[in-house]
């Protein structure tokens, strides 16, 4: 019950934010809508919609880890996890406190970008469906982060950090804008180590039905998503138990 | 049995002393008052007596339970209003109240009815439905005194609670802990002397992380040969430093 009085006032926080449903929502469509115009007159294989949506939802999703993290260090800054600490919420409450109520955001930014998608012209399969579990190791990817930069920087930093620069580099090094093997070399190989590219493939990969391809790059998502939220799960705790919030 | 007991509390920062082998005891329902310049310790004292830093020594009883030993306990019993307004911003007044009623109580239909009492009691029943961002200082103010009071806490803790209050909202809260004064046990931290001898039992000084003196204000300002508590404050304050 602890948890879940805290999870709700999480909730409403970031969805009574009229930045977060600009950013989270709004931002990602226009992109969307945009390059599918592009695609409807300069024809780019990489703009098709069911190479493009993925990208998109991937795209969307960064913005998760700046309304958490935003939300984190704002708690932290106005002393209202001050005030929280001092009571008998438990670590595990606060954790799954910040985290609980981003999984559905993330679940309904994805189905949005979905819905979108098949107006412009996405044949409605059950692929999408799979598609839309297969984000869900990629939102905790992104879920982690701001739980781990909400925990160590400032509100102001985790908008440079989480909204500027992990945002661009999570879409200039996930595929989306342009093809990956087109550049090769170095970038191509940094894009591959990293787990957005590997999101925006297994996403393409359950979309086409082509269920095989998933795995090998849900498996450094899913193995992405564990190492960031074991890190932040630390560093948070670490931060409840040290002198300065 | 005594709401508070310190025994050789201390917090040390690196090199620094932040809060130095503090003994001091507050009884049952007393309203005592901490004072002390800037850096003096108050916060960090507060921050150890509500289990948000863990001392580097000694030991803190409240209520018969050790902040380190079983700190659990001791948040079941105390509350704290920091320095900061501390509210849920887009939150209302209402649903602000609801969740931390909730987080101490564990039950949803008794958070309501605590939430609606509280809002009666300080005068917050008008704007319940306004979001907490959209309040005056001094009503956000009143709203985190509420917060710490819906859980019925033994103990409460208030750091600075008017500061940067204009005088008029000053007044009001003065109010809201007069009715408080006696049926919990209060920790006030204050910059302003009159809010110290307007409402508190007993007054500490507190001056480079020491406990200079404990007393009433009437005591105090006797035993300095002061008119008023800001000359006695002055001098017990400038004298530690002079000895330093």
């Amino acid at each position: 019950m602890r948890t879940l009085a805290f999870a709700s006032r999480n909730l409403k926080e970031m969805m009574r934010d009229p930045l977060n449903l600009v950013f989270g929502v709004g931002f990602p469509l226009i992109i969307l809508l945009l390059l599918s115009a592009i695609q409807a007159n300069i024809p780019v294989s990489l703009f098709e919609i069911d190479r493009l949506t993925p990208g998109i939802a991937v795209f969307g999703l960064s913005f998760i880890s700046l309304f958490s993290g935003t939300l984190i260090a704002k708690d932290r800054s106005t002393s209202f996890l001050m005030r929280l600490f001092a009571s008998p919420l438990s670590a595990s409450d606060f954790i799954l406190g910040y985290t609980l109520p981003l999984l559905p955001i993330a679940v309904l930014q994805s189905i949005l970008c979905f819905i979108a998608a098949l107006f412009l012209g996405l044949p409605l399969t059950a692929n999408i469906l799979v598609a839309l579990v297969v984000l869900i190791p990629a939102a905790l990817l992104f879920i982690g982060i701001g739980l781990l930069a909400g925990s160590v920087l400032n509100d102001k930093q985790v908008g440079g950090v989480c909204g500027a620069l992990l945002t661009n580099v999570s879409a200039w090094l996930s595929g989306t804008w342009f093809e990956l093997d087109l550049v090769g070399g170095a970038f191509q190989a940094v894009a591959y180590a990293l787990p957005f590219a590997h999101a925006v493939d297994a996403t393409r990969a359950a979309l086409a039905g082509d269920y095989a391809s998933i795995f090998p790059h849900l498996w450094w998502v899913l193995g992405y998503a564990l190492i960031v939220l074991v890190i932040a799960v630390i560093v948070f705790k670490n931060k409840m138990n040290s002198d300065s919030l | 049995m005594n709401a508070i007991e310190t025994i050789d509390l201390a917090k040390r920062y690196g090199t620094k002393t932040a809060v130095d082998s503090l003994n001091l005891t507050v009884e049952q329902g007393e309203l005592f008052a901490l004072l002390g310049v800037n850096g003096a310790g108050k916060t960090t004292t507060i921050k150890m007596l509500s289990c948000l830093t863990k001392p580097t020594s000694g030991d803190a009883i409240l209520l018969g339970d050790s902040v380190i030993s079983n700190p659990q306990a001791v948040k079941e019993k105390i509350n704290i209003s920091p320095q900061e307004t501390a509210v849920a911003r887009n939150l209302s007044v209402k649903e602000n109240l609801e969740m931390i009623a909730q987080i101490y109580s564990n039950n949803r239909i008794d958070a309501r009815i605590k939430a609606e009492e509280m809002l009666l009691t300080l005068g917050l029943g008008e704007i319940a439905q306004d979001k907490a961002k959209t309040l005056s200082g001094g009503m956000q103010r009143r709203l985190s005194i509420a917060m710490a009071l819906i859980s019925n806490p033994q103990i409460l803790f208030l750091d600075e609670p008017t500061l940067g209050l204009d005088v008029l909202a000053r007044r009001e809260l003065w109010s809201i802990m007069e009715k408080l004064r006696g049926n919990i046990t209060i920790v006030l931290t204050t910059h302003y002397m009159e809010e110290a001898k307007a409402l508190s039992d007993r007054i500490g000084i507190m001056a480079q992380g020491e406990l200079k003196a404990v007393n009433t204000a009437a005591e105090l300002m006797r035993k300095t040969r002061t008119e008023t508590l800001e000359d006695a404050f002055i001098a017990i304050a400038s004298e530690s430093e002079m000895s330093e």
